[in-house]
């Protein structure tokens, strides 16, 4: 845990990037910025935040910055992190440098799964930051394996056939543990010392570790733009998404949520449910949605030990 | 300098091993496998301070690469076939973020039908992806110009990545005997890689920004002018090299143009048949000659023009099929670096050798022959032939 006084003021990543209003990577990068703890360099994944923070010939990244592809931060980050440790064998380069990636979740849990559990397997030193805004919304909202069910996305309309998308978000946590990683978390720019500590956590492993953090995205899951950091607080109050970490083989919970708001209060406020609340009231579909958040809630709980 | 006995591959490994790459990142795929197994073993006895990384496919193996070309390391991987073309997304950007990368091709036929032999559709399949391509004649050349590539790559005028072609098993698995450098000389030549930008925590930058219709194009001349300058720092290394080892090597190499009326162009291990072929015919005083390409690209427009200023017939070689092309790349090359000269010989296009497909002396020798008849005659008889497939 850290203190507000403790944080840097300096501002490594700068105003003027043209994420839109409400977004939540804008904040996350902020953040992320604040959590460093000495020379480091970012990978970043095609998405988002890398067409709207480095349109040439513009930049708000103030540390060194690389974008390679979609699919490979975790192998882009792998070479990266090797070839300083190598350089530094025959005597060159700038001592150690700590090397974060940063990814969507279209990067992550589909496209980038297989250079990610490379990497993870081969136990480079970096942390993979997935920021979580459940669909490729870069290219225009379509589904990917982190969209909800029952969300409509450009590819999972909402039919009168098919209710949005039919199957469920992909568990990545669960994934990258089972690599035997030091470190994986969950975080929201919700609790901002939550996800700081955890982005500082994740640097210090000597090791891989992955941080998967929800973004509020006002585009893509149709809300007002200045109720961002309250639809992740949403996500959480209503054991949506609950906050853990897998530490060193044991899980832990970072946020309980004794008393659980309903789910129906996370989706409600978000047009990409509203097929769910209008024209009929889909009880059936919120049910079930209602029994996953619960059963899901109860497998973390169990894994935790504390 | 020490003779040693090599396959080509066994070849490429040592030449890396001595070029003191910092990252090799590398799948295996036959028939590549053999460098990556040797400079693991490197590695594995400690004999190289280099970082291998072990990657869970070629996707990601060029892709760690070019991490590791950004901070500033020298990088060399190797691949073939179906490896290069999941590369192929890669390629492009090894290229367009300036990477000096040196990658060894053991050349081998695209699947389907799945083969492991050698041809050439594999890079042909990557031509257009702003690599400087050099392809090898033997084991020798194979070690050779996998020293050069590295410096040729890193040059300031250059800064691209840069294969090392090498037929598959003809090449990688056979083994000949490889003059070797001494470590310190080739250390020597080549010194440590000096990156021109870099991921410099002293001096950030941001690379790999997105780019609209407005600067786009302007990157991609930037590419062009780099390509440019290939032709004459090739010719410098060469140069440096011949001080150091001897043996010449330039652009290409033509064995008998100075009379021929008919020749054979051709790139790789086929060019040491053909030369065979041709100085058989020569002493029974036919005027035939070879012209073999070392840089396929850039394309050496000037050198073409002027190795076949003479020669009345001439036929390109193709190691792979451009499916529904009139030619196979090599031969569309060739007639567009023609077509603006005043005098051009009659070109026909040969395409063999496909998935392995062995090329007999007796072929080149009929295709010597055809030559030889449309220099006399003035008359194609065959665009395009298929030398060697069954009906």
């Amino acid at each position: 845990m850290v203190v507000l006084k403790e944080l840097s003021t300096e501002e490594l990543f700068t105003s003027g990037h043209r994420l839109c209003a409400g977004c939540g990577e804008g904040i996350i990068n902020r953040m992320t910025m604040k959590a460093l703890r000495g020379p480091t360099v970012i990978v970043a994944a095609t998405g988002c935040n890398e067409v709207a923070s480095t349109i040439y010939p513009y930049t708000s990244w103030k540390l060194p910055w690389a974008h390679v592809a979609f699919e490979n931060a975790a192998a882009v980050a792998s070479g990266v992190v090797e070839a300083y440790k190598a350089m530094a064998r025959r005597g060159a380069g700038q001592g150690h440098i700590d090397v974060v990636a940063m990814a969507g979740d279209g990067g992550t849990y589909d496209i980038g799964i297989q250079a990610l559990s490379g990497a993870l397997e081969r136990g480079h030193d970096f942390l993979y930051i997935c920021v979580d805004n459940e669909a490729y919304m870069n290219t225009g909202i379509q589904r990917s394996g982190s969209t909800p069910h029952g969300a409509e996305t450009t590819t999972s309309p909402a039919g009168s056939v098919i209710p949005g998308k039919p199957e469920w978000k992909k568990d990545l946590i669960g994934i990258c543990a089972a690599h035997g990683i030091e470190y994986a978390a969950t975080a929201t720019p919700a609790y901002w010392n939550d996800y700081i500590t955890k982005v500082r956590k994740g640097i210090e492993v000597n090791g891989p570790a992955v941080i998967d953090v929800l973004s509020p995205c006002p585009l893509g899951w149709r809300y007002e733009s200045a109720r961002s950091i309250e639809m992740v607080k949403l996500a959480v109050e209503t054991r949506y998404f609950p906050i853990y970490e897998f530490e060193r083989g044991k899980y832990k919970l970072n946020l309980n949520v004794s008393k659980p708001k309903l789910v129906e209060e996370f989706l409600k406020p978000q047009g990409r449910f509203s097929h769910l609340f209008k024209p009929t009231y889909r009880k059936d579909i919120i049910d079930e949605i209602q029994q996953n958040v619960d059963a899901n809630w109860n497998r973390i709980l169990k894994l935790c030990t504390n | 300098m020490t003779i040693m006995g090599m396959t080509g591959d066994e070849a490429v490994a040592h030449a890396a091993k001595q070029s003191k790459v910092d990252i090799v990142a590398a799948y295996p795929i036959t028939p590549q496998t053999i460098i990556v197994e040797r400079f693991s073993k490197y590695v594995a006895d400690g004999e190289v301070q280099t970082g291998y990384v072990c990657v869970e496919s070629e996707h990601s193996a060029l892709s760690a690469c070019i991490g590791s070309s950004l901070t500033g390391a020298r990088v060399f991987t190797a691949t073939a076939s179906q490896g290069l073309a999941l590369m192929h997304e890669m390629m492009y950007i090894a290229s367009g973020l300036r990477c000096p990368i040196v990658m060894g091709v053991a050349n081998r036929a695209l699947s389907a039908p799945i083969n492991i032999h050698g041809d050439h559709s594999d890079m042909m399949g990557s031509r257009d992806s702003g690599w400087i391509q050099i392809y090898v004649e033997n084991p020798q050349e194979a070690y050779d110009w996998t020293i050069q590539a590295f410096k040729i790559a890193e040059d300031k005028d250059v800064q691209l990545p840069v294969t090392v072609n090498l037929d598959g098993f003809i090449i990688t698995h056979c083994m000949e005997g490889v003059d070797v450098l001494e470590d310190n000389v080739v250390a020597e030549f080549l010194k440590t890689r000096k990156p021109f930008f870099k991921l410099d925590t002293d001096k950030p930058i941001t690379i790999g920004a997105l780019c609209f219709t407005d600067y786009y194009y302007e990157f991609k001349m930037q590419q062009v002018d780099a390509l440019s300058h290939t032709p004459s720092v090739l010719d410098r290394v060469a140069k440096e090299f011949k001080g150091i080892s001897g043996r010449s090597y330039g652009i290409l190499e033509t064995y008998g143009m100075e009379d021929a009326e008919a020749a054979v162009l051709c790139l790789g291990s086929t060019a040491g048949t053909a030369r065979e072929v041709a100085r058989k015919l020569r002493a029974q005083g036919k005027k035939v000659g070879v012209v073999k390409i070392w840089l396929y690209r850039p394309f050496p427009i000037d050198e073409v023009r002027a190795a076949l200023k003479n020669v009345k017939a001439l036929a390109v070689f193709d190691r792979a099929i451009s499916f529904g092309a009139q030619f196979g790349a090599v031969c569309s090359d060739l007639v567009s670096a023609l077509h603006t000269v005043d005098r051009s010989p009659k070109i026909f296009n040969v395409i063999f050798g496909l998935g392995g497909r062995d090329v007999k002396p007796s072929d080149i020798e009929h295709v010597f022959n055809e030559a030889l008849e449309t220099a006399k005659s003035g008359v194609i008889k065959q665009e395009t032939l298929f030398l060697g497939a069954r009906e």
